[in-house]
């Protein structure tokens, strides 16, 4: 029943769910910012890389650049213009923020492209897969999911950790008034956080788009994914998201494995389990330790 | 003068900690504030770091109004401030926190190996998360952030308290090296003594107003403790 195919399978699934996570992670490492509109951010992306698809006649793979360079400057601006004022004391103003920001990209999406589902055409390479001995098929979109979720994860890993705005953003996390005694301009900081997790968020689009059909009101179970990554991961570091992302997937797999009505449920189990078990994660946070 | 500080008040609410306070420190010399717990000594380090602000005008430094700027861009202009309880940042390494100093981009004598030579254990341990170090350790590796930013004046709050006697005369030592290359210090010290020890001159503190200035050498022990207590 639970097979090694379905390992595999969970696996690469879970690279899709580990690049959903890492920038909800981005941000609210940095920020403590939770962004209930992550889920939105993805869907926005993925009408973005059709509609410039669509406009010049190119695949989504050669128009990735642009979304992904546009959706950073628009990190950068929302960062500086909205979400910086709702950060402080209370927890519940960026989460009240967030979700309105969630309701007005659904209901502009709505309004602009209709409820119809559409999904990103890349394709032969869609259905196309490696064999591998014992009767194991590997697609080469979920391999390219897996690789560019992987990538993501060193990238934001060497960012945070070898560079000098790493070592800000670390900082700023830390102790954002003794950051500041550092000479470090935080709402600028955060800006280039939110810059870069939309970045992220604009590869998982492209991603999200090629393997579901998208309408504009599904972002929310996207955003749920991303949560029940980061916290099986932990915020010890971007590995720890990564493999809550894995977890996730080989969760669900299992679980659809078993009956396909317990995927998704067998997924949240698991979520559930580890805020028990382990409720700070696979990788901590060694800070607060 | 590189600092001057006139008429600064301070409020926490209704609550005034600061009453018309000046302060005036020259280039290169040693200010030591003294006073009772309460007293505003921190309110007014705080201030000139920029963490509280104040009318723009209370507080002037190198010839420029800063009270009301924000503390990233008062410590680009250089001031640096030591913080009371050392604040390092617990998920960064000794070496990263000690980087951690250059975020505001001044560039000077200080580099890593200067900090180094000045503290040797530090480069011992650089690698170790600042959470591992001992309280003294812990201090010469804020004292290190800070001299990092390459300022021209150095505000240190309480770097005594909590540790050893040894210790306190190492980072005090060390702090006398740091000022032979002509930066400008304001510290607050608890202990006295050690306060007209090394510095240039006192100021006392009572209650958010000055009850006492002079040359730490000429002051009598009696006159600090008559404004100290204010007795």
């Amino acid at each position: 029943m639970v097979s090694l195919d379905t390992i595999v399978q969970g696996v690469l699934l879970g690279g899709l769910f580990a690049l959903f996570a890492l920038g909800l992670a981005v941000i609210y490492g940095v920020m403590k910012l939770i962004n209930i509109a992550h889920g939105d951010f993805i869907v926005l992306g993925a009408y973005l890389a059709l509609g410039i698809s669509g406009a010049t006649h190119r695949s989504p793979f050669v128009v990735l650049p642009i979304v992904v360079v546009v959706f950073m400057l628009f990190g950068y601006v929302l960062q500086r213009t909205i979400l910086n004022r709702t950060l402080g004391r209370d927890i519940l103003v960026p989460l009240v923020v967030t979700y309105g920001i969630s309701v007005v990209i659904q209901n502009v999406l709505l309004q602009t492209t209709s409820a119809d589902s559409r999904s990103l055409k890349v394709g032969s390479i869609e259905t196309a897969s490696v064999a591998l001995p014992g009767g194991i098929a590997i697609g080469w979109l979920p391999l390219l999911t897996l690789a560019t979720a992987l990538a993501a994860t060193l990238l934001l890993e060497w960012i945070f950790n070898r560079t000098r705005l790493g070592i800000a953003f670390r900082a700023a996390s830390d102790d954002r008034e003794t950051a500041n005694l550092m000479g470090i301009d935080d709402l600028r900081l955060y800006g280039y956080a939110t810059a870069i997790a939309l970045g992220v968020v604009a590869l998982a689009s492209l991603f999200m788009g090629i393997k579901f059909e998208f309408t504009p009101d599904i972002g929310p179970s996207f955003l749920l994914y991303a949560f029940e990554a980061v916290v099986i991961g932990g915020l010890g570091s971007f590995w720890g998201t990564f493999a809550g992302g894995i977890v996730l997937g080989v969760a669900q797999a299992i679980g659809f494995a078993i009956n396909p009505g317990l995927g998704i449920l067998l997924g949240h189990l698991v979520f559930l389990a580890v805020l028990v078990l382990r409720p700070r994660g696979l990788v901590p946070r060694s800070a607060s330790a | 003068m590189m600092l001057e500080v006139r008429g600064l008040e301070a409020f926490y609410g209704d609550f005034q900690a600061l009453f018309g306070v000046d302060l005036v420190v020259d280039a290169g010399e040693r200010v030591a504030l003294v006073g009772a717990n309460g007293a505003g000594k921190s309110t007014l380090l705080r201030s000139i770091a920029g963490t509280r602000r104040s009318r723009p005008e209370a507080i002037v430094f190198a010839g420029r109004p800063i009270g009301g700027l924000p503390p990233a861009e008062v410590a680009r202009l250089g001031i640096a401030l030591v913080p009371e309880g050392r604040r390092l940042f617990p998920s960064l390494t000794v070496e990263e926190n000690l980087r951690a100093g250059t975020l505001g981009g001044r560039t000077g004598a200080w580099t890593l190996d200067r900090v180094y030579a000045l503290f040797p254990i530090l480069r011992e341990k650089r690698n170790a998360p600042s959470t591992s170090l001992s309280g003294g350790q812990q201090q010469m590796c804020a004292i290190g952030r800070a001299l990092m930013a390459n300022p021209r004046l150095l505000l240190c709050d309480e770097i005594s308290l909590g540790l050893s006697p040894a210790v306190v005369k190492q980072v005090y030592a060390a702090l006398d090296e740091v000022c032979a290359g002509g930066l400008a210090v304001v510290l607050v010290e608890q202990d006295v003594e050690l306060a007209r020890a090394s510095t240039e001159r006192v100021v006392c503190l009572l209650h958010g107003r000055v009850t006492l200035g002079g040359r730490s050498r000429e002051l009598e022990r009696e006159t600090i403790s008559r404004a100290y207590f204010g007795v």
